[in-house]
């Protein structure tokens, strides 16, 4: 039998990088106790903070007390339900960001989801490393870098005039290209998933059967590593993508 | 409850009761004022006569004295008729007319009066009824002048008799029509509770007798039976569905079960079970996307996605699914281009269409790469024909040949028998159901070479074409 405290290992040796200094407070309401224990699990491995409730009245409570970077709230709750516990915290003038897990995935869903005042969506089965990615995009917004020019060593994207240099050295981009380059150096230091990528980038929240998307970052690559003994964009194995300084 | 009483309980029966009354009133009513009318008019023309009549013996009287009036009218008694006369003197003696007896005190009385009397003729006869007038002559002679009501007594009792009949004849006939209406409906009644017993036990074939005169009840059940077709299609779909999930899911979580038991078994070191635990993983990941896009046809094929659908333009969809695929087609030497010049309106779901365009490029990637690597290209385009939109995507592949094309859209159906792409199967199916909810179709036909998978969209009228429509 394979546990959770193994699956937490797995995912330690294969060395998911993250910033040391980071460290997320995060509050899981989740009613199924197998799921909300790994969950704990997993982000205490990675070095987060994590507080569990098993409904969604506890919940409420709890994030209503609790000052939590990111809510991880289950669609489906006793007592209340997670749309409505969001509801509530918004309602109370309280902005926490909150990702809804939930077992249903459609675009409709996802709609109400986001409409209820949750930040992002993501549908159940997940990966485990999806969700680390997704709730640190979230945990960091708050003090997101929403500066006209974004770097990332010498590589350099300047959000109004939509140049983009790297060591002073101009790099032609198609406007993609160049909205993809724009979404992970906003994300600099951080993993981007695929999934994360084809719906900020592109704006579709299927799945493209076949990975489309390691063609287009291959393609970007090729444009602002190529020829530079430092290599910024990196892929992470399992996880999806990350632009960083490599120093 | 006793069929009868089933009968006398049904809507049909109430309403023939309360018909029955309604007609009976009226038809008394209507009796009653033909009687009362015919009566006056009866009444009036005897009044009128025998004032005239009175006029004219007053005139005699007036000319020739009692001598000339009794002669009178002694002659006019004789004539037959059912006219009355009588001339008396002060006391009350006849001295000439035909009437034998009266009513003790007429005579007193002058005016119209209604009496009994008995005919001179026939003294001993039935006693009958007139409407009489007694006149004062100058010299104390009294005349009376009167018209037998036997006509209007007559007409009395046909009206009677006619009102007894056919009230009688209303009833028997209201009662019966009613039993006749009300035991057929309820046979109809009956019959379509029985079929819907039997559908509700599970026979889901069954459909509603139709009695084809097109009446209300012919309706229903035509509404009702279009009804229970749909019902039946969407647990069709259901069980196919279900079928397809037990057949096509079993497979590979049985492959991933073997692994799994293979790694427990035979995993000497820690990279090996890794290996096995890696290796499941996508096998799972391979199994929730066709989880996943199981439940989107199903979900396109219930219609339920029709919420979010709003005006959005194909030719944009186009370029962007061909912009997502171009560096996967450019990477396998595939040359990918995208043919949208002018703005195609739909109303629709964007994320379904360009999902369901995807799979189409993304078929034509795998499938469709050129024989013999000769120049391959894959043609995306969005374009108005008429009232349909067609986003099509042709590739210079293979292509499907014309026998095989029906059965590639259906679930699950990989043509490629060797299975040396991956995909589920589902990709085209998925299309298809996205272009019906849409209220369109998917069609393939030949490239020559190679494949062209369309999908026709109905066209989006301009909102104010629709509401010109609808004033």
């Amino acid at each position: 039998m394979i546990d959770a405290v193994q699956y937490g290992s797995t995912l330690k040796n294969v060395a998911y990088p993250r910033d040391g200094g980071f460290i997320m407070r995060l509050l899981i309401i989740e009613d199924d106790r197998d799921a909300a224990d790994y969950l704990v699990k997993a982000f205490r491995e990675v070095g987060h903070v994590a507080d569990l409730a098993v409904d969604g009245e506890e919940g409420l409570a709890h994030a209503l007390d609790g000052q939590y970077d990111v809510l991880i709230v289950d669609r489906m709750l006793p007592k209340l339900d997670g749309l409505a516990v969001i509801g509530t915290l918004r309602g109370k003038g309280i902005e926490t960001p909150a990702l809804i897990l939930s077992a249903l995935g459609q675009v409709d869903d996802r709609v109400k989801g986001l409409r209820a005042g949750g930040d992002d969506y993501l549908p159940k089965p997940y990966s485990f490393s999806e969700l680390l990615a997704r709730t640190e995009a979230l945990a960091r917004r708050r003090g997101s870098r929403e500066e006209t020019v974004y770097r990332v060593g010498d590589l350099e994207l300047d959000r109004l005039s939509h140049q983009v240099t790297r060591a002073g050295d101009e790099i032609v981009l198609q406007p993609r290209e160049f909205r993809l380059l724009e979404y992970l150096m906003k994300h600099a230091g951080q993993v981007v998933t695929r999934t994360m990528l084809l719906e900020n980038v592109w704006d579709y929240h299927f799945d493209p059967q076949t990975n489309v998307i390691d063609v287009h970052i291959s393609r970007l690559r090729s444009k602002i590593d190529k020829g530079f003994a430092q290599a910024l964009l990196h892929t992470v194995r399992g996880a999806g993508y990350m632009i960083r300084d490599g120093k | 409850m006793t069929a009868l009483g089933k009968l006398l309980r049904t809507t049909a029966f109430k309403l023939t009761l309360v018909y029955l009354t309604v007609f009976a009133l009226f038809a008394a009513f209507l009796l009653a004022y033909f009687a009362w009318n015919t009566r006056r008019l009866i009444t009036e023309q005897i009044t009128q006569t025998v004032d005239a009549e009175i006029t004219g013996l007053a005139e005699q009287y007036r000319q020739g004295g009692i001598r000339r009036l009794v002669f009178v009218v002694d002659a006019r008694s004789r004539r037959p008729g059912s006219s009355l006369y009588l001339v008396t003197t002060r006391a009350g003696e006849g001295l000439a007319g035909n009437v034998g007896s009266l009513s003790t005190g007429i005579l007193e009385s002058a005016g119209w009066t209604e009496t009994a009397y008995r005919r001179l003729d026939d003294p001993d006869g039935a006693e009958h009824h007139a409407l009489v007038r007694v006149f004062q002559l100058p010299a104390g002679f009294r005349l009376l002048v009167g018209r037998d009501l036997e006509e209007r007594e007559r007409l009395h009792d046909i009206v009677l008799a006619a009102g007894r009949w056919s009230l009688a004849i209303v009833i028997v006939l209201g009662v019966a029509g009613g039993f006749f209406v009300t035991r057929r409906v309820l046979k109809r009644v009956d019959a379509m509770t029985e079929t819907t017993r039997k559908i509700m036990d599970g026979d889901l074939a069954g459909r509603l007798p139709i009695a084809g005169t097109g009446d209300e009840l012919d309706r229903l059940a035509t509404n009702l039976n279009a009804m229970l077709e749909r019902i039946e299609a969407l647990m069709r779909g259901l069980k196919e569905v279900s079928d397809n999930i037990a057949h096509d899911l079993k497979t590979p979580l049985t492959r991933l079960r073997n692994r799994c038991e293979e790694a427990l078994r035979l995993a000497e070191d820690e990279s090996q079970y890794r290996a096995a635990l890696e290796s499941t993983i996508d096998e799972s990941e391979a199994l929730i996307r066709t989880f996943n896009a199981l439940l989107m046809i199903a979900r396109a094929e219930s219609g339920q996605a029709r919420d979010g659908m709003t005006e959005i333009d194909a030719a944009e969809i186009a370029r962007g699914v061909g912009e997502l695929y171009e560096p996967l087609a450019d990477d396998k030497g595939i040359h990918l281009k995208v043919e949208a010049p002018a703005a195609a309106p739909v109303h629709g779901n964007r994320e379904l269409i360009s999902q369901a365009l995807a799979n189409l490029v993304d078929n034509a990637i795998k499938y469709g790469s050129g024989i013999n690597g000769a120049d391959a290209e894959i043609i995306v385009t969005a374009r108005g024909e008429g009232d349909r939109i067609l986003l099509a995507v042709t590739d210079t592949g293979r292509g499907i040949p014309a026998a095989d094309r029906g059965r590639a859209v259906e679930r699950f159906v990989r043509l490629e028998q060797s299975r040396s792409q991956p995909g589920s199967g589902l990709g085209l199916s998925l299309a298809s159901a996205v272009a019906r909810l849409h209220g369109g179709e998917l069609k393939l036909e030949d490239n020559h070479p190679g494949l062209k998978t369309v999908i026709s969209l109905p066209r989006a009228t301009p909102i104010p074409a629709r509401l010109e429509a609808l004033g």
